[in-house]
């Protein structure tokens, strides 16, 4: 048991995977010796050699279109993406490389690949620095796609996700890297990766979040609390595949979901959960399922990002309109 | 104002049947002709003799291939084809020289490459029939699926050639174990970013890889003028590797330059750039229409380059080969013709039921679930038919 980061979190589980398996490899822009402009690659190259944590040309397709190589060669590259707005460089190699090679080679060539992708605004960057693309992924068939919320989830859903044998793009929200400290059980079994997780209990209203929304909505539940109303809240962390048993059962005793994330509200995330829950929990329902996003306006200056971000009150207010049909 | 150097048209006057720097070692005449610094290493007389015999066969067979896939789509048996006509030698000069530890990052059009590597042509035919996206194991063969987005195999290539190294598969010496990487692209592809891409990472890594840019002159309706200012091989030098230009309708020529590439990779000595100069007799695929946009002109003085009569003309006029062999091979191209024939129209169609387990190799919930109703949805038609 020990006291982390989710920066130290997910370097601990970088690290326990690089020990576990000789063929997990690390791949990115400054990975080596700098540890990665977040850090979450520290000390790594220095442990395991530059032939596994390998400091790459700058050149997002490239990093891609060679880890696809290597994993043909039978290696498990783990691909560093600096900052979310720099994916799409490697776009193509993703949903039409990565996430479609086992599909084409009828199950011959297997994809274990993890793309790490930091995500999310909220640190006061210049542009190209705060997306959230996850969407894009999720609608990508061949490619899975998990969010980590918390230290405890970084340790073991990157392990996980490098265990998998097919593609994962990992989600990781750069806000949280440095905020909260977490006990982090490295002998407990970890939950599975492709699983949601109830963090509140309630019954008045159901908050399903995911990366750093989990938090966001975990304050909107405390603020909520004082005023006698109590919200269920769901960190979705799997986004492809969805596990939405979790969802069903808490709408269908709440009546009311609001789903939050930072990307776009258009064609989100939220808009298939909204969508899954109406097939689901239709006669349960009292309420539309409602969406808290960022706006669909390209990501602002920072100076007022957090006015785009959803926050405790944006999420309280869809609350009360919920609660008001 | 400094003149700036008209490298285009000094360029583009060079390229008129490849520029004095084009390795060539068989006129299109059949005239064995001598290259400074290139050696065909073909064995003794006899086993050289062979061997020519050999690539002679091959690309015969590879051109019947193109010419019974082509036939087929005519009929309606395939939906589209790429053809690879005038590039038999650029193919089979090429997948000769490879050892069976090498292995190849195709584009869509290497039909004689994947001949060489023991695919089943009938194989190739799948994805052009539109039954699948490639039916061969590339492991089997050491030969990667077709790829169709362009130039994205080669940084594929780069990434595979990056696994050999972290093996020990390079420059040990082992002739069975040292591995280089065969990248496959075309003139067109030379502008994408992707290959630029696997230049960076093959030179920086030193990758055991070499970079084989079939120049068959047209990128569908453009013409290489499009894609570059200058020969595509001098590129080479400005990514940090050797680049050499080789008539690529000369198969001893494309042998003996891939060859020595692929030794130079095995040893660790790094990327090599090999532009084949060549010419697509074709069209693009058999939707295209070539002559919207080339001359007739063209065409006629290239069929005087054609990559095979050369090696025919060469053996029959130096006593390797006899009427009887050149009998047996059009017996084996007839046989490689009604092995396709029969073969493509035996190719049936995959059961829609079965594309939901192929996405992962861990099956999703969600995705049975769809497979499980799109079944019911299917069964619900049957149980009306009855």
């Amino acid at each position: 048991m020990s006291t982390m980061t989710l920066a130290k979190a997910l370097n601990a589980g970088l690290r326990a995977a690089m020990e576990n398996d000789p063929k997990v490899l690390v791949m990115g822009e400054d990975v080596g010796k700098l540890g990665g402009v977040f850090r979450i690659t520290d000390g790594l190259q220095k442990d395991f050699g530059e032939d596994r944590v390998i400091d790459s040309p700058l050149a997002e397709s490239g990093i891609l279109g060679t880890a696809v190589g290597m994993a043909m060669r039978g290696y498990r590259p783990v691909c560093e993406i600096q900052f979310d707005g720099f994916v799409y460089p490697a776009y193509d190699q993703i949903v039409s490389q990565v996430a479609k090679l086992h599909f084409r080679s009828q199950g011959r060539v297997p994809m274990p690949m993890v793309i790490r992708i930091p995500f999310g605004g909220g640190i006061g960057a210049v542009e190209h620095h705060s997306e959230s693309p996850e969407a894009q992924f999720a609608h990508t068939p061949g490619l899975k796609v998990v969010a980590c919320s918390n230290p405890v989830d970084g340790y073991w859903m990157i392990q996980q996700a490098i265990a998998s044998p097919d593609p994962i793009v990992f989600l990781e929200p750069k806000r949280q890297y440095h905020a909260d400290k977490a006990e982090v059980d490295t002998t407990a079994a970890p939950d599975p990766l492709f699983a949601s997780r109830v963090v509140r209990s309630g019954d008045a209203a159901t908050l399903i979040a995911y990366g750093p929304t989990v938090k966001t909505c975990l304050s909107a539940a405390e603020a909520a609390a004082q005023e006698g109303r109590e919200l269920e809240v769901i960190d979705l962390r799997t986004l492809s595949p969805l596990d939405l048993d979790p969802v069903f059962a808490s709408v269908r005793r709440t009546g009311r979901a609001v789903v939050v994330h930072e990307a776009h509200v258009n064609l989100g995330m939220g808009s298939e959960v909204a969508a899954r829950i109406t097939e689901q929990c239709f006669y349960s329902l009292e309420a539309p399922v409602l969406r808290v996003g960022g706006f669909d306006t390209p990501y602002p200056p920072s100076r007022i990002e957090e006015d785009f971000l959803p926050d405790l009150d944006r999420v309280l207010d869809a609350v009360d309109r919920a609660l008001a049909y | 104002m400094t003149a700036v150097p008209d490298v285009f048209h000094a360029s583009q006057a060079a390229w008129h049947g490849g520029g004095p720097e084009l390795v060539q070692l068989l006129t299109p005449e059949g005239e064995r002709v001598e290259h400074p610094g290139i050696t065909l290493d073909l064995g003794d007389a006899a086993q050289e003799a062979e061997a020519i015999r050999g690539f002679y066969r091959d690309m015969v067979l590879t051109r019947r291939i193109d010419t019974e896939a082509t036939a087929l789509q005519r009929h309606g048996e395939l939906g589209i084809w790429a053809q690879l006509l005038g590039q038999e030698a650029a193919q089979i000069g090429s997948g000769r020289a490879l050892r069976p530890q090498d292995f190849v990052f195709p584009t869509y059009r290497e039909h004689g490459v994947a001949y060489c590597r023991g695919v089943d042509p009938l194989d190739l035919l799948g994805l052009f029939r539109g039954v699948d996206h490639g039916r061969w194991d590339p492991a089997d063969h050491n030969f990667g699926l077709y790829t169709i987005v362009i130039g994205a195999q080669t940084l594929h290539a780069v990434g595979y050639a990056m696994g050999v190294q972290r093996d020990g598969a390079v420059g040990t010496g082992d002739e069975d174990r040292d591995t280089a990487v065969l990248a496959y692209f075309g003139d067109g592809a030379s502008s994408q970013g992707d290959v630029n891409e696997s230049f960076v990472f093959g030179a920086s890594y030193h990758t055991p890889v070499v970079f084989f840019c079939q120049n068959n002159q047209w990128a569908i309706s453009e013409p290489i003028e499009r894609q570059s200012r200058i020969p595509l091989y001098q590129r080479a030098l400005g990514f940090g590797f050797p680049g050499v230009r080789v008539d690529g309708n000369d198969v001893l020529a494309t042998y003996a330059v891939t060859q020595a590439a692929l030794q130079r990779a095995r040893e660790g000595q790094g990327p090599t750039f090999i532009e084949a100069y060549t010419y697509r007799m074709g069209a693009h695929t058999t939707t295209d229409d070539p002559t919207r946009y080339r001359l007739n002109d063209d065409l006629e003085r290239w069929k005087l380059r054609d990559p095979i009569e050369r090696v025919r003309v060469y053996l029959v006029r130096n006593g390797l080969a006899d009427e009887a062999f050149f009998a047996e091979v059009e017996d084996e191209a007839a046989r490689m013709g009604e092995h396709l024939r029969a073969g493509c129209k035996a190719l049936g169609d995959p059961d829609p039921r079965g594309i939901f387990d192929l996405v992962y190799a861990e099956q999703t919930p969600e995705l049975a679930a769809q497979r499980d109703e799109f079944a019911a949805y299917l069964a619900s038609f049957e149980e009306v038919a009855r």
